[in-house]
């Protein structure tokens, strides 16, 4: 459905050239979601503004739906939905007019287009606002909107540059509940974009990080956890000595890595923590071994990415030229 | 046609805002009414070089320096939707971008298409001749030329994005010579040759000299062939710089 193959795109700025995203490749089949993760200015907005036809890359290729991006733009805004990380709804246009205008210009008939605005009006809870002016709506409003905008036509293939971002608890569960159900109803392909690592977590068969314009990892989420964090395990005993002697059996521990003793403390990391751990504690008191406590830490995709680049995402601003 | 339907729903998008605060339309109308009322009987005195009532030779340049303001300082208004990312989501969908051009411009110029018409009537009484088919051209003339300089506003706001004094900077620089080489308030004829040769490179010197001419009935003419041809050329030119503009930048 979707393919991107060395997407490159350099702005010029009269500070010299941004690399913007530098090679990208991606192929995303028909019916996946799939969450676009990377910190402030990793190039995510770039790179589904080259997908959706919004920006020309500076070299490279996508294909959606089977068309060239660059060869055939219509075809593929025609099957695309496009939520952008701004504002796309104009402030003195009315919340169901604008509505309206977006399910004509993906030609929608009149009655057709009314009807799907009042619809996803009731859905997103927007429908105290409908004959309100765009610009009185409040921030989360306004999201909601753009994301009914982005539905009226129901694409094929939805883009969402953090459609979440600025929404309430409240607000956030239900639009995904929708979106969730939108899939499940169309088998709808989605693309998104977001900060929020829970949400990429939970909702994401198949989770991409990016970073300095570059993809670091693309993989389900346990797989990316398992792989590129593993769960640590974190076990109190007596003395240290026993400490140490746990640290040595630890070693025989399929996949089991930096094991590290501090006093009567050990700690190391493994996947599959959950089941390895009461076997692992067995074996140590049949040796006379006795733990005390035992604490697993199940990894976060924050951990996958700290372990990918040194950085966390949760502190990274804009990252370094 | 996708192209025809797609600048209805532009021009519908950005119309009905529009109509919801129409007092603005209606203090728009003034403001041409005082030039008439305070600058047409100083014209009694200056030759227009043509008979009859002075107002048959001012209004229709009047009219032209309406469209032509309006039209140049127009792409200011798509800043806002620039920065926000409502444009953007129109770019998104598969609507024409010539046709959403074309829409927004149409918006700008149907208030003006009315105001036209109110000062038409409002000068009649005062002794201007009506002549109303080929007034009527005169306007679809000045609608055919007002997209074009609107198309290429937008173009320029979209170029400069980021920096709104550099928007108004070049328009303006670019209307008030035009306009003032066009003899759109005193006959060029007046003026000395460096002058004159220097508005017979200005296209809106050829508009100018096709709405007087059909503001006087005739629509056979040189100057209306000329002037015909200029808008057309105008308003190619424009979309044409205000669709690459829009793909280049890639908003
Ligand atoms: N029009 C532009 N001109 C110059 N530089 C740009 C432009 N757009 C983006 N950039 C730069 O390109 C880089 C990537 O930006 P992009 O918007 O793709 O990041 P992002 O991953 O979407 O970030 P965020 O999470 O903040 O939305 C940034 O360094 C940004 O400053
Ligand atoms: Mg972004």
């Amino acid at each position: 459905m979707i393919r991107a193959s060395n997407l490159t795109r350099t702005f010029k700025t009269k500070a010299g050239p941004v690399e913007a995203v530098r090679g990208l490749s991606l192929e995303v089949a028909e019916g996946e979601l799939v969450a676009f993760l990377g910190p402030n200015g990793a190039g995510k907005s770039t790179s589904v503004r080259m997908l959706t036809s919004l920006l020309p890359p500076t070299s490279g290729q996508a294909m959606i739906g089977g068309h060239d991006v660059a060869r055939n733009p219509v075809a593929v805004r025609q099957l695309i939905g496009y939520v952008g990380q701004g504002t796309g709804s104009g402030p003195y246009h009315r919340v169901r007019d604008e509505l309206i205008t977006q399910g004509r210009a993906y030609r929608m008939s009149y009655p057709d287009a009314r009807k799907r605005a009042d619809e996803l009006l009731a859905i997103l809870e927007l429908e105290p606002q409908a004959d309100r002016d765009c610009a009185t709506l409040s921030g989360g409003q306004k999201r909601r909107l753009d994301v009914a905008l982005g539905l009226m036509h129901t694409p094929r293939i939805l883009f969402l540059d953090e459609p979440s971002t600025g929404l309430d608890p409240h607000s956030r569960a239900n639009l995904w509940e929708h979106i969730i159900r939108l899939r499940r109803q169309t088998g709808m392909t989605i693309f998104l974009t977001t900060h929020y690592l829970d949400e990429a977590d939970n909702m994401a068969e198949r989770v991409m990080i990016m970073d300095h314009g570059k993809m670091i990892a693309d993989d389900m989420p346990e797989k990316l956890k398992a792989d590129l964090a593993g769960d640590q395990i974190r076990l109190r005993f007596r003395s240290e000595r026993e400490a140490g002697s746990a640290a040595e059996q630890a070693r025989n521990l399929p996949a089991a890595r930096d094991i590290a003793r501090e006093g009567n403390h050990l700690t190391l990391t493994v996947n599959k923590g959950e089941s390895l751990l009461p076997g692992f504690i067995c074996e140590l008191h049949n040796s006379g071994v006795e733990t005390q406590s035992a604490n697993i830490h199940r990894p976060t995709l924050d951990d996958v990415f700290l372990s990918l680049t040194g950085r966390s995402l949760r502190e990274t601003a804009e990252p370094p030229a | 046609m996708a192209f025809i339907q797609d600048t209805l729903i532009s021009f519908r998008r950005e119309m009905t805002p529009t109509l919801r605060s129409w007092y603005y339309i209606v203090f728009g109308i003034l403001q041409p009414l005082l030039y008439l009322g305070l600058f047409v009987p100083l014209l009694t005195s200056v030759p227009t070089g043509t008979e009859g009532n002075p107002l048959q030779w001012f209004v229709p340049g009047m009219i032209v320096m309406l469209v032509l303001f309006t039209t140049v300082s127009c792409g200011w208004a798509l800043t806002e939707e620039l920065m926000s990312g409502s444009f953007e989501r129109f770019l998104a969908t598969p609507m024409s971008r010539p046709a959403i051009l074309v829409g927004r411009s149409l918006k700008e110029l149907a208030p003006l298409l009315v105001q036209a018409v109110i000062i038409i009537a409002v000068v009649a009484p005062f002794g201007l001749v009506l002549h109303l088919l080929p007034m009527l051209l005169g306007l679809v003339l000045l609608l055919i030329f007002g997209i074009g300089v609107a198309s290429l506003s937008y173009a320029l706001a979209i170029a400069s994005k980021h920096d709104g004094g550099l928007f108004y900077m070049v328009s303006h620089s670019v209307a008030l010579p035009l306009m003032l080489l066009g003899g759109v308030l005193l006959p060029m004829d007046l003026a000395p040759d460096w002058l004159y040769t220097a508005s017979r490179f200005n296209p809106l010197t050829y508009l100018v000299e096709a709405e007087r001419s059909l503001f006087t009935g005739a629509v056979f003419t040189q100057s209306v062939l000329y002037g015909a041809l200029m808008a057309g050329v105008v308003a190619l030119v424009g979309l044409l710089v205000g669709t690459l503009t829009i793909r280049r930048a890639g908003l």
